[in-house]
């Protein structure tokens, strides 16, 4: 048996000992922050803007606890995003699904960022390569 | 002035503008609900407030969604604080009691609120037809997609969500649903 | 009677206005100077016709003549003056009122100062700012007519939106945001003005317009900053920006505005980006007004979107004639802004600045197609969609900590061409600080990529800012035998332009350091306490009280006042609220804040037990927010150093002087 196997088997023995103490409130932690993932990315019904995680309102409280649920009973992250489309709409969603329609919303900025970058390398080339400059006016140049 | 180069560029504003009449057209507070269509999430719901006979049910009984199949229910979800819910109340009560005796359930859920301002409002509000009922954690509230109060579902006889309305609603809307929802024979009867 | 004294006096501004937009063509066709100056008269004469509207305005506010619709509407007995006076800004029609104010502040203003100015610049951009007036006017006796008689006149009024009574910055953010917004009509006009009377070759007009926009920017930030910090006080979720349209609407213009500030650099010392500079000054202006129809027209919903009528197809109809106009007025003129500059290397200053330009304007896009998707996704497909944090974020983050990047190499490259050791040496000795703050960081416990590169990003372009100042100090010190202090002074005096804009990028990163601190280190806890019960965040013990509840003339207010404590040692207690208003349905919370250098703990009372028993209450453990807002001060100084005209002139002239 290796070094590291050893290592392995004195840590798992000391989360033996150690579960009953911190795995209920390892396990819990782990949940609050799956929740507070997909309770990021849902839209809060009554104040419009807000995610049900960062929103106050009661409503927000009582669909942050279902997450919860959800999300303890088993459900993927998907599958409670998906509860909630069922039951809202696409509206519910922070961010649109990234297909159809909805990929140009992803895509548009980046395709302009690169045309704009483009842009940019064409006119640096062309302004280096001019061995002389374009008729200066001799109002410019401060 | 090269006009053509301006105009060009003029037509660039062109979608954009059209894209802005075509938003002025639209109002965003109104979001369809998916729910049509769909079958009724289902629910059991403790009645906090009976109602008056002939549609009083016991306080404490647990109005279930399954044992209301085959009929009409219109599924009316309110508040105590909420404002609008006062202008649709004696509508409700109203068309609940002219359709006594037809296979139509009016229940009425509270939502975000707690049972003793329900009944006092109620009872300010000079009592109610049918009865009332709570719905802990808003679990129910959220099964159907609620954004406010008042909303008001309608669940034909197959048990599926057939209409929604946001906001108060008429006495004209209720009994033109209604009505066509009772003459709407279930199609998958069990 | 103070509602017809309004009236009349909004007519008679019709009646002006038209008489400077044909005084104006008389003027330039026959060259007369007392046509010209009777054109400017309208300009002022329209400023105080506007005046005696909102000094009416403010009368009827304050006596309570609830005879006038808009006080009828925003007013109550019960409401304290302060946020009486205020509510003149608080729903729309006093909020297009407002605008139209400040608008002939401007117009008046920057008339005046130019008066004297020869050639035609000046009174075109007079029509220009006058057609702009003649649509708020057309506004105030139309759609958002605030002086509408009413009848019967009752006793008492509603009071302001009880959100917009609720805290004391209500008071600065609007003013400051009309005053940055309103503000880019003046360059705007300028930009137009110069095209139309065919000034625009000459560059001169460009010095105007940056002017005017430094003026309207420095506004516009402080504004932003004083938003971020409302909605934190106010709206109890304990963040500050939430990607919603509002906030969008008023971020896009500045992004523009910035990447002009800095493209136009560029022009003044290169003669390059002519054309660019004149979009940019043109899309900032038109990005206002498109913030203004998406916040009035009611188009998309939002927090602070007023309620409305027929305004925004008013809105619309201007927005188009501004696109068509503007668009057609630059590209058909574009062949005479040719650059005329010339470009020595790759590896340049104007490189930079171009990279900043790609970046900010790319920024701007991503924003605009966020908040104008779900119009989109509903037209296409028929569907409602939201775009709310996690896009905006996600899309965002890259662009953000690109140009904190950029921040630190543009001041260390130099103008024109350089030579490689040059370039090294100044590249690679920030990348000390970047070390620096990224060790801090992560030893913090910073987990996120983003946070890290942006700890990583303000590192260096700290340090790169900072070495500037050093650099300067040392030589000033040399030359001229001066301590460090003089030193620094004359330093930024010597070149208020440069230095200010240096002091506005240190208050950018106390801010990105502000937003990634509190991002990054947030942690929160929500519990239900019963008095005497405490609950634990970060080491700190918070310990409920007392819940109270008090009668105040316009609300009700129910609150909790919790003990902190630090390893035993009190550190003072906090007193989160709720208030009832009469007109709203849901409480309105007073979170309390509880500052320090290194962060805040944010009480927010979520819910009270109906019997009074019990408390659910969040507290949030945000570090370095504080930062966020003594940034935005430091950008606003970076703004007023650099505005301030003469400094390079004033430095040759008193190095001849003998000491």
């Amino acid at each position: 048996m290796n070094q590291r196997s050893w290592v392995a088997i004195c840590f798992a023995m000391a989360l033996l000992v150690a579960a009953p103490l911190g795995a209920q409130s390892v396990a819990d932690s782990i949940l609050e922050a799956r929740t507070t993932a997909v309770a990021a990315e849902l839209r809060c019904p009554v104040c419009q803007g807000l995610s049900i995680q960062d929103s106050p309102s009661e409503l927000s409280q009582e669909m942050r606890g279902m997450v919860r649920d959800q999300l303890r009973a088993g459900k993927t992250p998907a599958e409670v995003k998906a509860f909630f489309v069922s039951k809202y709409g696409e509206w519910i969603l922070l961010t649109p699904t990234a297909q159809g329609f909805n990929l140009l919303l992803y895509i548009l900025p980046f395709v302009l960022l690169l045309a704009g970058a483009v842009v940019i390398i064409v006119v640096v080339r062309r302004w280096t390569h001019t061995a002389e400059p374009v008729s200066l006016p001799p109002t410019d140049s401060p | 002035m090269n006009w053509k180069r301006a105009s060009l560029a003029g037509l660039v504003a062109v979608p954009v503008i059209v894209l802005f009449a075509y938003g002025l057209t639209r109002d965003p507070r109104d979001i369809p609900s998916p729910l049509p269509g769909h079958e009724a999430p289902p629910f059991a719901l403790q009645v906090f407030a009976p109602g008056q006979p002939p549609l009083a049910r016991a306080i404490g009984d647990t109005v279930r969604l399954a044992a209301m199949r085959g009929e009409v229910v219109v599924l009316n979800f309110w508040a105590s604080w909420c404002l609008e819910c006062q202008t649709e109340h004696a509508t409700l009560s109203n068309v609940a009691q002219q359709y006594v005796g037809k296979p139509v359930h009016f229940v009425g859920v509270l939502y975000n609120d707690d049972p003793k301002s329900g009944t006092d409002w109620i009872a300010k509000m000079g009592g109610q037809a049918y009865p009332a009922t709570i719905d802990p954690h808003a679990r129910t509230a959220i099964s159907y997609g609620l954004y406010g109060v008042p909303e008001t579902f309608f669940l034909d006889r197959a048990g599926q969500v057939a209409y929604k309305v946001t906001g108060p609603v008429s006495a004209a809307t209720l009994t033109r649903v209604i009505d066509s929802l009772i003459v709407a024979v279930p199609q998958v009867a069990r | 009677m103070t509602g017809l004294l309004a009236h009349d006096a909004l007519l008679v501004s019709f009646v002006v206005i038209f008489f400077g937009l044909i005084a104006v063509p008389v003027a330039v066709r026959t060259g007369r100077r007392d046509w010209m100056m009777l054109a400017y008269s309208a300009v002022y004469t329209n400023f105080l016709l506007v005046t005696v509207a909102v000094g009416s305005m403010l009368y009827a506010l304050v006596t309570h003549d609830f005879s006038v619709s808009y006080v009828a509407q925003v007013g109550s007995r019960a409401t304290p003056l302060f946020y009486t006076v205020i509510s003149l800004w608080g729903a729309l029609e006093g909020s297009i009122l407002f605008w139209a104010w400040v608008l002939g502040i401007y117009a008046a203003a920057s008339v005046w100062v130019n008066r004297r100015r020869e050639g035609n610049l000046i009174p075109y951009a007079v029509v220009v700012l006058l057609l702009i007036s003649l649509f708020f006017a057309i506004l105030l006796v139309g759609p958002a007519d605030p002086f509408k008689a009413v009848f019967p006149v009752l006793p008492d009024g509603p009071g302001p939106n009880p959100l917009l009574q609720n805290h004391i910055l209500m008071a600065v953010h609007p003013p400051l945001l009309y005053l940055g917004y309103v503000g880019y009509s003046v360059p705007f006009a300028f930009a137009i003005g110069g095209v139309l009377s065919r000034d625009i070759e000459r560059d001169d007009w460009i010095r105007l317009a940056r002017r005017w926009t430094l003026i309207a920017w420095a506004f516009h930030s402080a504004a932003i900053i004083a938003g971020m910090w409302w909605s934190y006080e106010v709206l109890g979720w304990g963040g500050y920006w939430a990607w919603d349209p509002v906030e969008n609407a008023s971020f896009m213009p500045w992004l523009v505005a910035t990447a002009f500030l800095h493209s136009v650099i560029v022009q003044e010392r290169r003669g390059m980006l002519r054309l660019w500079n004149l979009n940019l000054i043109v899309g900032t202006f038109v990005l206002t007004i498109l913030g203004t129809f998406l916040t009035r027209s009611g188009i998309i919903s939002s927090v602070h979107a007023f309620t409305t009528g027929t305004i925004g197809y008013y809105f619309l109809a201007f927005i188009a004639v501004v696109l068509f106009g503007s668009l057609m007025v630059v590209a058909g003129n574009s062949d005479r802004l040719r650059t005329t500059g010339r470009y020595d290397a790759v590896a340049s200053r104007e490189t930079v600045f171009l990279l900043n330009n790609l970046f900010l304007t790319a920024f701007m896009f991503t924003v605009l197609i966020g908040t104008l998707f779900p119009l989109a996704a509903e037209a296409a497909r028929g569907v409602k969609v939201s775009v709310g944090v996690p896009f905006f974020n996600r899309m965002t983050l890259p662009m953000i900590v690109s140009l904190l990047f950029l921040m630190g190499v543009g001041p260390a490259l130099p103008w024109k061409s350089s030579t490689r050791a040059e370039i090294k040496d100044k590249l690679l000795v920030p990348a000390i600080g970047a070390f620096v703050l990224l060790v801090v960081a992560l030893a913090a416990g910073m987990r996120s990529v983003y946070g890290s590169l942006a700890f990583a990003f303000v590192g260096y372009a700290a340090m790169a800012n900072l070495r500037e100042y050093w650099i300067g100090m040392r030589a000033r010190r040399a030359a001229h035998g001066e301590g460090w202090g003089t030193a620094l002074v004359r330093l930024i005096n010597g070149n208020r332009r440069r230095y200010g804009g240096y002091v506005a990028h240190l208050g950018i990163f106390l801010v990105a350091l502000g937003i990634a601190g509190s991002q990054s280190f947030r942690t929160e806890r929500e519990a239900t306490l019963k008095p005497g019960e405490t609950m634990i965040l970060d080491g700190r013990t918070i310990k409920l009280k007392e819940l109270w509840g008090r009668q105040e003339p316009q609300r009700a207010v129910i609150g909790a006042t919790f003990d902190i404590t630090i390893n035993g040692k009190s550190r003072g207690t906090a007193e989160p609220r709720m208030n009832f208003y009469p007109t709203s349905q849901t409480p309105i919370p007073t979170p309390d804040v509880k500052s320090s250098i290194l962060g805040d703990l944010y009480f927010n009372l979520q819910s009270i037990r109906e019997d009074g028993s019990a408390a659910t209450i969040k507290v949030i453990h945000e570090p370095l927010v504080p930062w966020i807002w003594f940034g935005g001060l430091v950008v606003v100084c970076g703004a007023l150093i650099a505005m301030f005209p003469g400094g390079r002139v004033r430095e040759t002239l008193t190095a001849d002087l003998p000491r």
